[in-house]
Parts: structure tokens; sequence; C-alpha cells
């Protein structure tokens, strides 16, 4: 139990100073940014209109002209408080624009992750059970001309097909266009979110299938395999008894590890379908020079990405201990 | 008729993986003003004879700019992949040979890196060197070295303990001469393979990059332009103007990965029976 504990802390501590060092990191890139942020949304000509108090006034409000060092002591401080300042665009702490975007976006890409997960790893044992016939191939096959896929592509297609062409699914946005929120049911939200999650899930299937693959392929030709067929186990019995057990927690622990992946498949599709979740207010966050919300964005997600690791790390310490006690990993 | 040998076969899918790359680039970059060509007289035509991608609103021809938005997403890969290996060779060895702070730094920048999703990171870098070319490149650049890293440090954490490595230093050979006779040849085939590999990333995110708006500017034929202005016309059923751009796409980052994998398997023929 005490190594455990230590275990998980050691990677606790890993994880905090990372994510002090993104903050540093994203924080550094938006102020060498040559991109001023009156010319980005207030626009040359409106500018050339304004008296110079007022431009001061806009000057201040985009902080233009302070030098960084303190502007990032002030932001860090306030950050540390749970206040992460106010987005410009949107006029609102970033905090509320997250929660409220991140909710969107969460339940879009658990989807995601729970269904490309399941069914990366069916096919994946299949496949190695099957090395070298025909379904094997297909599905080796699709696995690596999906990983080939740039995912805003597939979700154009998908949308043509679906939306423009058989007219079966709605073409974007999470909810209907006009509708109240409080008139919004489950069902429409659901049905918003049906070509966002399945293009998610098509892409994010390929690299768990090769994984289990592999894994299944190598204990298929595992000496403790050959004996239990001498014993004369079914199939399903060994895959059941010898190999789900030892395939099950590498492709976890792959999955866990794969958060940043969908997690950037998601900002590609939530832009294409217009699905107002994270992904979409960083990219607009982005064109737009709102600097707070950019920097909130960067760092919540980082924060869920290392989580995810961190989450690997640790179930890995549990199956094979090993990695616990010296606590590194060549 | 005799059936080929495995080997010459990897080799023929190389060379005429890479053929077809060269051949996509040169096309690209040759008929580039074509590309712009602007012609009202043939706008909106679907797919035919004449025009195999069709014409868009404008009436240029979609062959001829998918050509071109491929040629240039094919320059700014090698560019940035290449920049982006030498980054992960230096990093790499570093970390292998200068002790264990060096070793300890590099690696939390390497977690640093791969912390950040890829494309906010774009997003980030491209948003701090003014969008454009420059970010995109930097940007790609900046993101696609971690896992090349990764491994070169690991090979050569594992090769520094090497027996011949040891008899090497035991016989008095110099640093130089033990690193440029017994280490490069073991890592260069490595290195190289993951170069190549690194391509259909740096593509791709070329791609999603510009699509978004953060990568090259409106005026340029790069296939995220072209697929980005195809969503406006798509509700008109205009299909054309994304499917087959997409599909070269694919096309050539399947081509990519098959170039890398050939020489993987030409490289270290151990490989070839995974």
């Amino acid at each position: 139990m005490r190594h455990h504990l230590l275990f998980i802390g050691k990677n606790l501590i890993r994880m905090i100073l990372l994510l002090f060092g993104v903050s540093v990191a994203a924080f550094i890139l938006v102020s060498v940014s040559p991109i001023d942020p009156l010319q980005a949304n207030v626009g040359q000509a409106a500018l050339g209109s304004m008296s110079v108090e007022q431009i001061e006034k806009l000057q201040d409000y985009w902080g233009v002209g302070q030098p960084p060092l303190q502007r990032f002591l002030a932001w860090a401080s306030d950050f540390f408080r749970g206040d992460m300042g106010i987005s410009l665009l949107y006029r609102q702490p970033v905090l509320e624009v997250i929660k409220v975007k991140l909710a969107n976006s969460l339940w879009l890409m658990c989807i995601a992750w729970v269904i490309s997960g399941v069914v990366g790893f069916v096919l994946g044992i299949i496949s190695g059970l099957k090395k070298d016939t025909w379904i094997d191939k297909l599905i080796k096959g699709y696995s690596l001309l999906i990983a080939s896929t740039p995912a805003f592509w597939l979700a154009l297609v998908l949308l043509m097909v679906f939306a423009v062409w058989l007219k079966v699914l709605p073409i974007g946005l999470s909810v209907p266009i006009g509708m109240e929120a409080s008139g919004v049911t489950i069902g429409d939200k659901i049905q918003h979110a049906i070509l966002p999650a399945l293009t998610l899930s098509i892409t994010g299937i390929s690299n768990i299938t090769l994984h289990t693959r592999e894994k299944m392929i190598d204990i298929m030709e595992s000496d403790y395999v050959l004996f239990a067929r001498a014993r004369g186990e079914s199939t399903w019995s060994i895959v059941k008894n010898h190999g789900l057990r030892n395939v099950i927690l590498p492709a976890l622990t792959l999955q866990f590890g794969s958060i940043s992946e969908i997690f950037g498949g998601s900002v590609l599709v939530e832009q294409i379908f217009s699905y107002p979740g994270l992904g979409q207010a960083a990219v607009t966050a982005g064109t737009g020079s709102d600097v707070p919300l950019l920097l909130g964005i960067t760092v919540i997600s980082a924060a869920i990405v290392f989580g995810g690791n961190l989450i690997a790390n640790v179930l890995y310490g549990i199956v094979d201990p090993r990695i616990r006690r010296g606590g590194k990993r060549s | 008729m005799k059936k080929m040998n495995g080997r010459i076969l990897t080799l023929v899918a190389f060379i005429a993986a890479v053929g077809f790359l060269t051949a996509i680039t040169i096309a690209g970059t040759v008929f580039a003003d074509e590309a712009m060509v602007v012609d009202f007289s043939r706008k909106n035509l679907a797919p035919c004879g004449q025009y195999i991608f069709g014409t868009d609103w404008m009436g240029r021809d979609m062959f001829v700019r998918t050509l071109t938005g491929l040629s240039m997403s094919i320059k700014i890969g090698l560019l940035a992949a290449g920049v982006s290996s030498i980054i992960a060779f230096i990093l790499g060895t570093l970390a292998a040979t200068m002790g264990k702070t060096v070793d300890s730094i590099i690696t939390w920048i390497i977690d640093l890196v791969m912390g950040i999703p890829h494309i906010l990171l774009l997003i980030l870098i491209s948003y701090a060197f003014g969008k454009g070319f420059k970010g995109v490149v930097i940007g790609v650049a900046l993101t696609h070295w971690t896992s090349l890293a990764r491994l070169i440090r690991g090979e050569v954490l594992q090769l520094k303990e090497a027996t011949y490595i040891k008899v090497a230093e035991k016989l008095g050979k110099s640093k130089f001469e033990i690193a440029w006779k017994h280490m490069v040849p073991h890592l260069l085939p490595q290195f190289l393979v993951g170069l190549i590999l690194m391509f259909p990333h740096a593509i791709l995110h070329e791609a999603s990059i510009t699509f978004l708006g953060f990568g090259l500017s409106p005026e340029q034929p790069a296939i995220g332009i072209i697929l980005s202005e195809s969503m406006t016309y798509l509700t008109m059923g205009k299909w054309w103007l994304a499917v087959f751009p997409g599909l070269l796409l694919v096309f050539t980052v399947v081509l990519f990965d098959v170039a890398g994998e050939s020489l993987r398997k030409l490289l270290d023929p151990a490989s070839a029976h995974v």
C-alpha cells in the first residue's frame, strides 16, 4: 500500500510540475506573438477613426503594452486562486466558458473514447487470432488506411453522406437552430452528437487495433498457449483465460494515453460540425486573439492529458510490480 | 513464372512510392501558375473527361489545384520533418550521453510537448509566429520530434552498454572514432526510417492546421484551404470539391507510409516478419 501511495504521489508531483511548465510555455508563446489583438478584432478601419483615448482604453482591455513577466505573474497568481481571467470574446469568466464547452466536448469525447476502445480492442483480438487470413488483412488494411486519413476530411465525407445526401442527420450545432435551451431534449442532443462522435470513434480505432493485434499474435505463439492447446482447450477458452488477461491492461494503458489524440481530433471535428465544444472555442480563441481563453484551454486540456497518463502509469504499476518498485522505466 | 523474392518486391514498392511522390511534387510545381487561372465560362463543372476532378465556383481546375496543394504540403512536410528530425537527433543523443541532469531535463521537455494536444500546440505556435507559412513550418517542426528523440535516446543508451563498444573503448579508440565507426552505422537506418515515417504526420498536421485557418494564407492553393473552402459548397451538392482532393491527400500519406515501412524492411530485415 505504501508503495502504491508513494508511486502515485511521485507521479502527481511530476504532473503538477509539467502543468506549470505547460502554462509557462503557453504564456511565452502567446507573448511573443506579433499579432496585434486590436488589429485582429477591431480592424484597421475602425482603429483609424478612433480617438487616442479610445485606443488606449482598448489597449488596456486587451493587455497591450504591459511587460510579459508582470502579466505572467499576475495571471498565474490569479489562476492559482481559481480565477482564469475574463474571456475577451465571450465577455464571461474563462472558467465559465470552459465549463460549458468542456461539458459539451466531454460527452462527445467520452463516447468516442469508449466506442473506439471497445471496437478497436475486439477487432484487434479477432485480427490477431486469425492472423494472415482475409479477415486479418481486411482489419489491418482498414486500420492502416484510417491512420492515413485526416479526421477533418472523414468528417466532411460523413457530413456529405448523412446530412446532405441522405438527409438523415442534422448538419451541425449541438442543438436545433432557433430553439430555446429549455426546449432541447436529450434526443436532440444525441442526434446532433452522432456524426461528430462517429468520426472521432472511426479515427480512434486504428491505433488500439494494431496494438492489440500484435500483442495477441505474440500470445498465440507463446508456449503456454501451445500447452493449453495440447491440453485440448478450445480457442475461445484460450482467449478468455490466457489472451484477454494479458492484452487488456496494455490496451487500457494505450487508450488512456491516447486522450491527447482524441482531443486533437475533436478540435477539427467540432469545427466542421460547428459543435460548440472546447475545441471550437480553442480555434475561436486563436483566430480572435482571446489570450486568456486560449491559455485556459491549453492548461485544462494538458491537465486532462496528464491525468490520462497518470491513470495509465498507475494501471501499469498495479499490474507490473517491477515498475512500481523502481518507480522508473527506461 | 517464378514467384518474386519478397525483398525485391519491397524494393519495388519503395521505388514506386518515392517515384509517385516525386511526380506529384514536380507536377504540382510545374502547374502552380495554372492552378490560379480563373475562368468563369467553366465554373462548377462536375468531374468529366477534360476536368477529372471538376472545377470550382471560380472555374479553377480542381485537379491542378489539388496537385499544387499537395506538392506544397509535401514540401512543407519535408522541410518541417527534416528540421524536426535534426532536433530529435541532437536532443536524443544529448540526453543519452550528457549525464543524468541533462537527461532528466530533456525527458521532461519531451513529456511537456507530448502533454499538450498536438493541434492545440500547433495553434499556439502558429499564433506565436504570426500564422502563415512560417508559423506552420515552425509549428510542425517543433511538435514532431518527441517520439524520434525518445527512440534515439533509448538506442544510444543501449549502444553505450554494448560489448563491442566497450571493447573499442578498451582498445583505446577515440570517442569520435567510436561514435563514427560503431554508433552511426547502427543509428542511421533507424533515424532514416523515423524521418520518413514522420512525413505522413507532418503532412496531415499541416493540412489540419491550414484547414483551421492558422496555416497558409487563403490565396495559396494549399490542400487545407481547398478542403475548408469546399465546406461552404458542400450543402449545395458540390461533393467533388471535397472528395477528390481528400482522396489524393490520403493516397499521398499512404505512399509515404509505404515508403517508410518498406525502407524499414530493407534496412532491418528482421522486422519484415512482424
